[in-house]
């Protein structure tokens, strides 16, 4: 069965693209076995179903006018220059690292149109030898289950809506967005876009979003402003640039994550302890880190980060104790 | 999966993909397509009933089919109108630039400048099939060259088997430590990249991760053999907690609720007022003391009594180093 479909399909996508001009229906069913043999209802229902399923595997298909003056009956055509990959010449290095990037998305969907995209290059010419560089190939994970649906709806540009968690709430919210882009940050995936609700462009990271991601209006139905920069908006997770200068006491042997970090001190330092000198971007984060040395690191400067120290130490104090 | 439609898209590309090659053999066509050679002989078998519109004399694609059952060699001909593949979907380009682009970001810097050049003739080929691909934008977590350098060095150790001393920094205990390895792969993970290694020290398998490895010199000894080591299983992430570590249960405020997205958690129930109970494995008492110094208040250990009783002291410990009696 699925022979004979394939054949059909093939042989119809070989007579539209051989002729130069628009093929009529008419002429389409009288080439192609299949459809001869068919019933007129039969044929019309084959014949759309056939064109779908062509277009799908991303076969130009055109309508067109066989004549201007006579515009009642359309036909069919497949372009050539459309339809084929262009020319691509590629160096035995370059073809090899083709093949390594077929490797880095650990990802089923994506991992096999990479692999399709790889068998057409090999039908293009290109022989693929990985074994030609020695180099590791990273890997690209995505554990998200909403990750394909938001991958398609910034590739057909259509709006979303799904409920979002955020970090510190336990209730989620619906939201709008205009996807614009995915973006991968330390090993995480994140939704760009227009937050529809809020009028500005937001972040979403994918795995906050609480059950399925729905469709909201057509593909097309929003255009990503021009000059949109994926990667700079992505900037506003990055780390806050270090200009804050720490001046902390570090126990002799200990706080080694944070010496990688810093640099020692000249200076009068009690015994069996160390200056240490260190720029930061983010008080809270650097009392987070700190805390975690416990007794071995002491803050001598800035008061903001000593008292934001003292104070968070004190409450798991007091916290352990009722406990 | 639709069998037509996946065959059809193989056709399309068997087709051109015979005649720039002349003859191939089976086995070469079906390890290129990544199909069975019986899944090849069926998709020939139906290219032979296709060809040019009204399939008279003359018009089919021609195969040799006694070559075909006799040598087990593929020739196709008679299919000129089909000697290019179709060009690339837009999700095919796109997945392929974005992963060029990781290559490119994540592997050593000897292999940029060809990245540069494939993705400069992919994007040529692809044209506006490639515009999804700049709208993913992947910023790998370690990317800086020192790192990229020691990874070369550590693969190049692990092909030659040779010996390899590590200075390796050890954060759950704060230990900066120093051993003598065998190293057996690198594994790059939920976003770091590892040594897989026999250490000689521990005299155990251990994962090492690269940016806390901060230095790593290549031995001219050679390495044990450890073929009877099995392949490193990562279908449950790269540590998999042991059952038989203490299980403790944390209370987290609003505040500390990434920590049962970001560490491997038994169970997770709301406690109300948006807090989370989450139950979790410990491998390392000293770790989990760590982590709840660190969210400084937001998450309180309510079991065991012991492990609670711990972060208490610790804390006490520390305030003690301030004010009156303290070290200033």
């Amino acid at each position: 069965m699925a022979a004979r479909k394939s054949e059909r399909l093939l042989n119809l996508l070989i007579t539209l693209l051989v002729s130069r001009s628009y093929v009529t229906k008419e002429r389409i069913r009288s080439v192609v076995e299949q459809y001869r043999e068919a019933g007129d209802e039969a044929f019309e229902k084959m014949f759309e179903r056939d064109k779908d399923e062509l277009r799908s595997l991303g076969v130009p298909i055109e309508v067109g006018y066989l004549d201007r003056a006579f515009e009642d009956e359309p036909g069919y055509r497949i372009e050539r220059a459309a339809f084929e990959l262009p020319q691509i010449d590629l160096e035995p290095d370059e073809a090899a690292v083709i093949g390594l990037a077929a490797r880095v998305w650990q990802h089923a969907g994506l991992a096999s149109a990479t692999s399709d995209a790889l068998v057409k290059l090999k039908a293009a010419g290109v022989s693929v030898d990985r074994g030609m560089l020695s180099t590791v190939a990273p890997q690209l994970t995505v554990d998200e289950p909403t990750f394909e649906a938001f991958w398609a709806a910034t590739q057909d540009r259509t709006p979303v809506t799904f409920e979002y968690r955020t970090a510190s709430s336990a209730e989620t919210a619906t939201r709008h967005l205009q996807p614009w882009g995915v973006v991968s940050f330390r090993a995480r995936w994140y939704v760009v876009g227009l937050d529809v609700d809020r009028g500005a462009p937001r972040l979403f990271r994918l795995s906050r979003v609480q059950g399925q991601v729905r469709t909201t209006g057509r593909p097309g139905s929003f255009e990503v402003p021009p000059g949109t920069d994926i990667r700079a908006l992505t900037e506003s997770l990055a780390p806050v640039p270090a200009e804050h200068q720490a001046r902390l006491l570090v126990r002799r042997g200990a706080a080694y994550g944070l010496r990688r970090q810093g640099e020692l001190l000249e200076g009068d330092a009690p015994d069996g302890w160390e200056l240490l000198g260190l720029s930061y971007g983010r008080t809270d984060a650097l009392a987070d880190e700190i805390l975690g040395y416990g007794a071995d690191v002491v803050v001598e400067e800035p008061a903001e980060l000593r008292a934001m120290v003292l104070g968070r130490l004190r409450k798991v104090a007091t916290v352990g104790e009722a406990g | 999966m639709s069998g037509a439609r996946d065959q059809v898209a193989r056709m399309l590309a068997l087709v051109p993909y015979l005649q720039a090659r002349g003859e191939v053999s089976l086995d070469q066509a079906s390890a290129d397509f990544g199909v069975r050679p019986t899944q090849i002989v069926k998709d020939l078998n139906v290219l032979w009933f296709c060809g040019l519109p009204g399939l008279g004399m003359g018009d089919l694609i021609d195969i040799d089919m006694e070559a075909l059952e006799g040598e087990g060699v593929i020739r196709l001909s008679n299919a000129e109108y089909l000697t290019r593949p179709l060009r690339l979907g837009s999700t095919e380009a796109s997945a392929l630039i974005v992963a060029l682009r990781t290559l490119r970001d994540g592997g050593d810097e000897s292999v940029r400048p060809v990245v540069d050049r494939t993705l400069a003739k992919l994007e040529a080929a692809a044209g506006d099939g490639a515009a999804l691909a700049a709208q993913v934008a992947v910023q790998l977590p370690e990317s800086d060259t020192v790192e990229a350098a020691r990874r070369t060095d550590l693969e190049a150790a692990a092909r030659e088997g040779r010996q390899v001393r590590l200075e390796y920094y050890v954060p759950a205990r704060d230990e900066a430590t120093e051993r003598t390895v065998d190293p057996l792969e690198l594994i790059t993970a939920e976003g770091h990249t590892y040594l897989d290694a026999w250490c000689r020290t521990a005299e155990g398998r251990r994962l090492f991760r690269l940016d806390r490895i901060s230095s790593a010199e290549v031995l001219d000894l050679p390495v044990a053999d450890h073929s009877d080591l099995p392949p490193r299983d990562l279908s449950e992430g790269i540590f998999s907690p042991s059952p038989n570590d203490t299980l403790a249960t944390l209370l987290l405020d609003p505040t500390a609720r990434w920590v049962a997205e970001y560490y491997p958690v038994e169970s997770s129930v709301e406690a109300g007022e948006g807090r989370l109970r989450v139950r979790l494995r410990i491998g390392d008492r000293e770790w989990l003391t760590r982590l709840v110094l660190r969210l400084g208040g937001a998450a309180v250990v309510e079991d065991p009594p012991e492990l609670s009783a711990r972060v208490h002291h610790a804390a006490t410990e520390a305030l003690g180093n301030y004010g009156n009696g303290g070290v200033r």
